[in-house]
């Protein structure tokens, strides 16, 4: 199991295929995803890799994480997921993994946080009839009806769908075709629609359903970076002076 | 220009590349030469009509064409800048309105558009 990449959604629009025929697509920016940790068998009992990406304002990375991004002397990241990996296709710490780490026409799964609803109703949650416009109907043109029966069972059934919170939560989408990737400007082009808001963090993994494309590098598309400039050790460096001098 | 109207200024470009795609409005009767696969061979069918409706979203852009088929009106909805298309201005219509959905409701006599006396037949008119 490869890697997966740490990308923002952009939004949708429109390719037109080799046939000429519309695809709907969703452009994913891939900026600056980084390995900023390994989780190994021997000391953590699980292979992982911790990938973070975009650069935030360094005031807005808390103490506790900008110590973590030192010690490995990475930069700080806005955002940080871990994917479990085969300890095969281990990762360095500091290696940047490019666009082109997935392959046009390879599937991919997409996880990202639908956009919340709020408190909807049940109409709307899950996608009930309503009650009838006129016949009596009385103020409850969108109410979901009964929820159960009578003294038998006496009780209304967990998991009846009634109004409630609505998105907001976290969904894989499965089996979506890598149409282009574009290196240079870190783009990733996804045939389809992709849970989430624009500007929303997704992580893109190969398909769990499919076989890994023969294409697709192993372990990863990355870039080496030998000497890097780091925005954090300085900081964390007069931080801990800062602090010792006050103590 | 942020990441998706770059993306899309591409595709447009890529696909106008080589390609003239004439000026037309609404009210225009159009010919529009659809690719067509059959099996392993390719064909131009045409599709000649009224354009009655023009959107204009860069990339996006997409145009109506209605004609009467045996008497039964049909609209096709065409991308401008599909590479299956070909368009064509046959004749150039005087319209004082974008839209003209009002020609749904009529056919023959009623449905006629007065033709442009700027008429200009290398399409540059205006």
């Amino acid at each position: 199991m490869r890697t997966g990449i740490l990308a923002k959604k952009i939004g949708m629009t429109r390719v037109f295929g080799q046939g000429g025929e519309h695809i709907p697509v969703t452009i994913l920016l891939v900026d600056s995803c980084q390995v900023v940790g390994v989780r190994t068998q021997d000391k953590n009992g699980y292979t992982a890799l911790q990938v973070g990406a975009g650069n935030p304002k360094l005031k807005n990375v808390n103490k506790p994480q900008r110590m973590a991004f030192a010690k490995d002397k990475v930069d700080a990241k806005q955002k940080v997921v871990e994917f479990r990996i085969d300890p095969s296709a281990m990762l360095d710490i500091g290696d940047v993994i490019l666009a082109d780490h997935f392959v046009a026409g390879q599937f991919v799964d997409v996880t990202g946080t639908t956009i919340g609803k709020g408190f909807a109703g049940a109409m709307k949650r899950h996608n009930f009839g309503g009650l009838r416009a006129s016949h009596g109907v009385s103020v409850s043109h969108r109410s979901h009806g009964s929820t159960g029966n009578r003294q038998d069972p006496g009780k209304v059934f967990k998991n009846k769908k009634m109004a409630g919170h609505m998105g907001d939560v976290r969904v894989t989408q499965q089996n979506l075709t890598i149409v282009s990737t574009d290196t240079e400007r870190g783009l990733i082009v996804v045939k389809g629609c992709i849970p989430g808001c624009e500007g929303s963090w997704v992580t893109i993994r190969d398909a769990v359903k499919k076989p890994r494309s023969a294409e697709a590098p192993f372990p990863a598309s990355v870039k080496k970076i030998v000497s890097q400039t780091l925005n954090v050790a300085d900081e964390t460096v007069t931080q801990e002076k800062e602090s010792s001098h006050e103590g | 220009m942020n990441i998706l109207q770059k993306f899309e200024q591409e595709q447009l470009l890529k696909h106008s590349e080589g390609k003239v795609i004439p000026q037309f409005r609404a009210g225009d009767t159009l010919k529009v030469w659809v690719k067509v696969v059959e099996g392993t061979r390719e064909r131009s069918q045409a599709y000649e009509g009224m354009c009655i409706a023009r959107r204009n979203a860069g990339f996006n852009s997409s145009f109506t064409v209605r004609k009467l088929s045996y008497g039964e009106g049909v609209e096709r909805v065409f991308p401008v800048y599909s590479p299956n298309i070909t368009i064509e201005v046959v004749r150039r219509g005087d319209v004082r309105r974008a839209k003209l959905y009002y020609l749904r409701g009529r056919t023959g006599k009623a449905a006629r558009i007065a033709e442009k006396n700027t008429w200009n037949k290398t399409g540059s008119a205006k």
